[in-house]
């Protein structure tokens, strides 16, 4: 009765691409070891939700994570944060188990996000493929704190060199 | 180095390229697109583009007959830092969604097992 079932233990780090697929989306992909249908669990039922979603290196505590996995059903995620507990909340869009899901994210407001996630089988094993679309580009630079604020430092640098060139004489 | 900061002062002497420069901070833009923005000739918008290249402040690429501007070679060396930011999040949490699928898995073949029995 030992039919190989200790697989690989210890996950590998590293197998997770992401790829910006356009100015407004960004796309991760991933293999996780296990069949589509225990995959989508794992994604819609807040008891295994809350064991992943928050790795403890991310360095927060969830408080509450409440999960109504049907089309037009909320989800509400309370995360320990000081001052005050934070929330990240919205609605399920999409639910086909175990091929699909697609929730909206909205505690940010008109520019929030739309996460579509599917899942394809793949002789017991599950290929995930999560985007991220954002309403429009800015909206995914200022999620991402990214080039927005590199934007901010190449402004402060240009200005920088404005102020030294500007104290040359003039010709 | 001298010339380069000559290049990057001129191109930041004239009041239409500040413009381009802002603009393309908030989108990347084709030629004709700015040109009409600006309100000036293709020649003039292509001119002003050029300086604002040579400076390293702008880069262009051309996609058939488009030539697309975006801000220079330094943001997206902070996109790219961004991206691997992003990905580093989601291999953290799909390494420990790895872990729940293996655990599920493993309790439904000893169930199964069981049930066999």
């Amino acid at each position: 009765m030992s039919a190989g079932t200790e697989g690989k233990a210890g996950a590998v780090k590293g197998r997770t691409t992401v790829e910006r697929t356009s100015d407004r989306e960004v796309t991760v992909t991933r293999t996780i070891n296990g069949p589509a249908r225990l995959v989508f669990e794992a994604f819609t039922k807040a008891e295994l939700f809350r064991q992943w979603w928050v790795p403890r290196s991310m360095g927060m505590t969830l408080l509450s994570c409440e999960l109504d996995a049907r089309v037009g059903g909320k989800y509400r995620l309370v995360f320990d944060h000081s001052p005050e507990p934070m929330a990240f909340f919205g609605t399920y869009v999409e639910v086909d188990p175990p091929r699909r899901l697609a929730w909206s994210n909205d505690e940010g407001g008109d520019g929030g996000s739309v996460t579509t996630v599917t899942f394809e089988d793949d002789g017991g094993r599950t290929r995930l493929v999560l985007r991220e679309r954002y309403p429009s580009k800015e909206a995914l630079d200022a999620a991402g704190t990214g080039a927005v604020d590199a934007m901010g430092e190449t402004f402060e640098q240009l200005d920088e060199l404005l102020v030294t060139l500007g104290e040359r004489p003039a010709r | 180095m001298t010339a380069r900061l000559d290049a990057a002062f001129a191109a930041l002497s004239d009041p239409t390229r500040r413009g381009v420069l802002e603009r393309l901070g908030r989108s990347d833009a084709s030629i004709s697109d700015l040109a009409d923005k600006f309100a000036m000739t293709l020649t003039g918008m292509k001119k002003h583009v050029g300086v604002l290249e040579q400076a390293g402040l702008v880069t262009t690429r051309k996609v058939g007959r488009v030539r697309t501007c975006q801000l220079g070679p330094r943001r997206l060396e902070e996109e790219t830092a961004w991206l691997e930011r992003y990905r580093q999040r989601w291999d953290e949490r799909f390494d420990a969604l790895d872990a729940v699928v293996e655990e599920l898995t493993r309790k439904e073949k000893s169930d199964e097992r069981r049930n066999r029995r």
